[in-house]
């Protein structure tokens, strides 16, 4: 079974408001270092698959057709062999 | 009978740990136990009894004074002992509420704290058969000037907002007040509305030999174990860190239960014995209770619970707080109508148990009995009766009234406008959606808020209500004042108020002060309530409210609803035409004491608190019903905090208008809150009428203006505030400094 | 004229639609997101609310709903549908509509009743409305704000497919836009709730000419 670690962020030129209210409160915090906060979102996928590319063929599918909007996010993965879980 | 599973304790062990007692059962309570049972109990049975013996479940401590609650008349279909209470409005119809406290949840997780009192209190409400129409919030926070406090507020604020507005009713009204005694305890407590027809009411009971327990909703996991014993449970710093009691909401869930329970009820009358919700001490504390209330007894089979994690013990399926589930009971051989009806809207509907005739509560796990207790002892708890002592507090007050500084009258009205409590919350309320479903006549920022009955010329008003400084000063005429107060705020829309729910946030009741207190509040309740023809039909506890052994005031939040049996009669408060002319109603006296001017000025409040007129309530409240009925008003505003230049720059502020007012009084009763009172303006053409009908008991102002410069003639002084720089203090200052 | 409300899990504004129809004299039914047929429909509602709790991202996994394929087939026959709040970000993750729905540029669930102006008065949603008019209309959503990518804009300026705008933006929409068309005027979606604007009970009539506008629009194409 393949494990996929999706990570999905706005496009760069997207306003993110919600990093930048982040953003502020770090500030507001004294974390004067803080230079850029984007908010996104992370998916964990369990999927068994033939092999290594078409996991990631079927990662990307369905990352597309579901879990991001074309117009506004992207992503990257990263993928994992793991062992099968007996589900009790 | 002695069933020990992998890592629990024996019931020797058990009893040699004393482990109970970290669950809140007493030593004494643990031996009546073991009399009663005449064994040890096992580890499952101690646990289920200290989840049903807890103050939050049983209300063993506060009981013997929640027994005196007035809560009988003509319109009372069902009154407090089930999910909400029900009065009849007419027409075949019933309107159902109940207000709840999620008040620790709140501080540990304030959104989820807030969330799942949403959620929760909306399931007492449709679990009555109801369908909910409304919600509001009563909440109480430290100072906006900790920044702790402010995350508290934004996250209560986005949790019900998160809850409300996803599962569609309005979050329609409510108040929020700031307090330092607050900072450490905030206060979240959510009144939920409901419309039905009286024929399709549903109670939690469970009868009938044979019939079928059936476990509808989302699935049990680890959640929230023991949270009743949590919430009853004093805070202590040192606890905040443990977040194992919160609970997560699920919106979207809890509508898909909410419709198909509606749709349930409405199909299958016929087969539904019994409809109860998991609140707190969940699945334990539904199924007993509805067992008990029927005389009856009860066998659940666990392994059949449907569970989100895996090895949950018999003890963690009983003790799971977890949210969005209910309990039905169904007629033997009909329950597939009830399966399938909840499957099609893809939510788990499972036959978990029966009922019996036995009178015992037997739980089963893995075919093994792992708990056989008789359910009449296990749902009622020893009554505790505590010692009152009057606190020490009251015995040596000042019985001088506070006299403000008034000398720069017009910075004394700003400094007021910008004080947490009387500036404007709708920065704050703006995050509801106050009116999806299409009903809401009245929107938060009135005295009380208004819904529509739909089909029908009538509507509900509601309102939450108390000022807990004047209970601080006075428990038994604060809580008198409180609810009038909400009285007022019915009254003021035209209706005419029908029925009260409760939130009685208190200290420890093991302090004796604090019981007095919570003594004293019910009686001035009562003492009001009964004068209104409004009996308490419902309601909530919430003790133990202290951090570091530092109460709350007490804070019996009132919740009422009053029916108006004409919308187009609906009356606000803003003021409507230029020319109106302007009157107060009730007589103005030195009350300082306790009062939003005595705070601001002096840091804290203190003195006896003033005088409450009954007889000057009730004449007042009549003037005003009488005058909207009559179509003689034109605005009405209740006046309260910061007294009658606060009600009067509400009401312009609302309507966009000025006045041009002119008082014999002196300044500083400008600020005074006496009880009792309005400010109602009036069209030129009523006037007479209006006079007649009010006599001695209103007092011309002035009149409405439509320039920007509000004019203000007192005893002594001229002053002229610009409409547009106050309103701007008055909007602005709650935002101000929750960005601070 | 016969109009279905699609009722999608979720959905809180479908009967709110649905009375307000009736309330025009409108034939108007709900219909469950499980159905796959709409073919006795002369017009399509997409109701506000929480489709699926509105988890993942707004109105994303409502488009794969049942129903929404009968949704594509009605618009592509020319059928008017109609997406307010919920719905209209139903549309533009189905891709019926350009753009998305973003959080609000000030994060957080914004209730309020708005002006906005009318920037095409000849369409099926507001040939009623008169040409001076401003109307407030109510607005409840976290995610309004509206993005498209400069070309899709440009498009939408140069053919008149912005319906309404805001006249002071609450949510930061590019253009102020507050509602929006396809090319060919029968697909339509708008974050602020007319359905809510219809009775002077309730203190707001702004959204009457709305389905003034529809019902004469449809019964002058049928």
């Amino acid at each position: 079974m393949y494990l996929a670690k999706i990570y999905v962020t706005y496009k760069p030129s997207i306003l993110d408001p919600q990093g930048e209210v982040i953003k502020s409160a770090l500030k507001r915090m004294d974390y004067i270092g803080v230079e850029q906060v984007s908010q996104g979102k992370y998916f964990e996928v369990k999927l068994t698959a033939k092999s290594i590319d078409a996991a990631t063929a079927e990662v990307e599918s369905f990352t597309d057709a579901l879990l991001i909007n074309q117009n506004t996010e992207t992503y990257h993965f990263d993928l994992s062999l793991v062992a099968d879980e007996v589900n009790a | 009978m002695t069933i020990v599973k992998n890592n629990e304790l024996t019931p020797e062990q058990v009893r040699d740990s004393k482990v109970y007692r970290q669950w809140g059962l007493t030593e004494s309570e643990y031996n009546l136990i073991v009399t009663e049972l005449n064994r040890l109990p096992n580890f499952t049975e101690t646990g289920i009894f200290s989840g049903m013996w807890s103050e939050h479940v049983s209300y063993k401590k506060s009981k013997p004074i929640l027994r005196k609650f007035w809560s009988t008349n003509a319109r009372v279909l069902q009154g407090p002992g089930e999910g909400a209470g029900i009065l009849d409005i007419g027409d075949g119809q019933a309107v159902v509420f109940k207000a709840e406290s999620h008040n620790h949840p709140s501080f540990v997780e304030p959104y989820e704290g807030a969330a799942t009192g949403v959620g929760g209190i909306l399931r007492d409400i449709f679990s009555m058969g109801a369908q909910p129409i409304a919600v509001l919030d009563s909440l109480r926070f430290g100072e906006l000037d900790d920044a702790h406090t402010r995350h508290i507020v934004d996250g209560v604020i986005a949790g019900i907002a998160g809850y409300g507005n996803a599962i569609g009713i309005p979050t329609v009204g409510g108040e929020i007040g700031f307090d330092p005694v607050y900072s450490g305890n905030p206060l979240v407590n959510v009144m939920a509305v409901g419309l039905m027809d009286q024929a399709a009411m549903q109670v939690g009971q469970a009868k009938g030999i044979g019939n079928s327990i059936i476990y509808v909703g989302a699935k049990t996991g680890r959640d929230g174990i023991n949270g009743a014993s949590f919430a009853s449970a004093e805070f202590s710093t040192e606890h905040a860190s443990d977040r194992s009691a919160v609970q997560v909401g699920d919106p979207f869930l809890e509508k898909l239960v909410m419709d198909a329970t509606l749709k349930a009820v409405n199909a299958h009358s016929d087969i539904i014995v019994g409809i109860q919700d998991m609140g707190a001490a969940g699945l334990l504390s539904s199924s007993s209770e509805m067992a008990a209330k029927a005389g009856m007894g009860i066998t659940l089979d666990l392994n059949n619970v449907p569970q989100r994690e895996t090895n949950m013990t018999p003890y963690e399926l009983m003790l799971s707080e977890s949210q969005e589930r209910m309990l039905f009971v169904v007629k033997c051989g009909e329950e597939q109508a009830i399966i399938d009806l909840f499957q099609e809207a893809d939510l788990d509907a499972v036959i978990i148990g029966e009922v019996t005739d036995n009178g015992r509560y037997i739980l089963e796990f893995d075919h093994q009995v792992v708990a056989d207790v008789p359910i009449d002892f296990l749902t009622h708890a020893p009554k505790q009766t505590l010692p009152m002592a009057e606190p020490k507090r009251l015995l040596s007050m000042s019985e001088v009234q506070y006299q403000p500084d008034v000398s720069n009258l017009k910075q004394t009205i700003l400094s007021l406008l910008a004080q947490p409590t009387i500036a404007s919350k709708a920065k704050l309320f703006r995050h509801f959606d106050s009116m999806v479903r299409s009903d809401t006549v009245i929107k938060p920022g009135g005295d009380a808020s208004l819904v529509r009955v739909r089909g029908t010329k009538k509507a509900l008003a509601m309102t939450t209500d108390v000022n807990a400084r004047y209970l601080y000063l006075n428990p038994y005429v604060g809580a008198k004042m409180a609810v009038a107060e909400a009285a007022r705020n019915i009254v003021a829309t035209g209706a005419l108020p029908i029925g009260i729910t409760d939130g009685l946030n208190f200290g420890s009741p093991d302090n004796p002060e604090v019981y007095y207190e919570l003594d004293q509040a019910v009686a001035g309740i009562n003492a009001v309530a009964k004068q209104l023809d409004t009996p308490i039909i419902s309601g909530n506890v919430s003790l133990y409210n202290e951090t570091d052994g530092q109460a709350i005031y007490p804070t019996p939040m009132i919740g009422m609803v009053g029916l108006l049996e004409n919308v187009r009669n609906a009356t606000t408060i803003g003021f409507k035409n230029v020319g109106d002319k302007i009157y107060i109603i009730g007589e103005t006296l030195d009350s300082f004491n306790g009062s939003e001017i005595q705070k601001m000025q002096t840091g804290s409040i203190d003195g006896q608190l003033f005088g409450f007129d009954d007889a000057a309530e009730m004449s007042s409240q009549r003037l005003v019903r009488t005058a909207i009925s009559q179509q003689l008003l034109a605005s009405a505003h209740d006046l309260s905090e910061g007294g009658l230049i606060v009600a009067l720059l509400e009401s312009s502020f609302l309507g966009q208008l000025s006045f041009n007012i002119k008082t014999a009084l002196a300044d500083k009763y400008l600020f005074s809150e006496t009880q009792s009172r309005f400010i109602v303006s009036v069209p030129e053409s009523q006037v007479v009428t209006f006079e007649q009908l009010a006599g001695q008991k209103a007092t011309l102002l002035g009149q409405v203006t439509n320039t920007d410069e509000m004019m203000l003639t007192t005893a002594t002084q001229q002053i002229i505030l610009s409409r547009q720089e106050t309103q701007k203090v008055y909007q602005e200052s709650i935002s101000w400094k929750l960005k601070a | 004229m016969k109009a279905a409300v699609i009722s999608f899990p979720g959905s809180n504004c479908d009967f709110d639609m649905l009375y307000a129809l009736q309330d025009f004299g409108v034939d108007a039914q709900i219909v469950s997101a499980k159905q796959t047929a709409l073919t006795d429909f002369d017009a399509i509602f997409l109701p506000g609310g929480f489709s699926y709790g509105d988890y993942l991202r707004t109105g994303a996994i409502a488009r794969f709903s049942p129903i929404m394929s009968a949704v594509t087939q009605a618009a592509n026959a020319g059928k008017l549908i109609v997406g307010i709040c919920n719905g209209f970000q139903i549309l533009t993750e189905a891709g019926l509509l350009p753009g998305q729905l973003l959080v609000n540029a000030t994060p957080g669930f914004i209730c309020d009743e708005v002006a906005l102006s009318i920037a095409n008065h000849e369409t099926a949603y507001t040939n009623a409305y008169e040409m001076s008019e401003s109307i407030v209309v109510p607005i409840a959503h976290g995610e309004g704000n509206y993005f498209a990518d400069d070309d899709t804009l440009a498009r939408l300026e140069a053919n008149n497919q912005i319906v309404f705008r805001y006249v002071n933006n609450p949510n930061g929409s590019v253009h102020d836009i507050a509602g929006i068309m396809n090319e060919r005027g029968n697909i339509f979606g708008m974050m602020p709730h007319p359905e809510r604007a219809i009775d002077e009970v309730t203190g707001n009539i702004d959204g009457q000419n709305f389905f003034k506008s529809i019902l004469s629009s449809i019964l002058t194409n049928v």
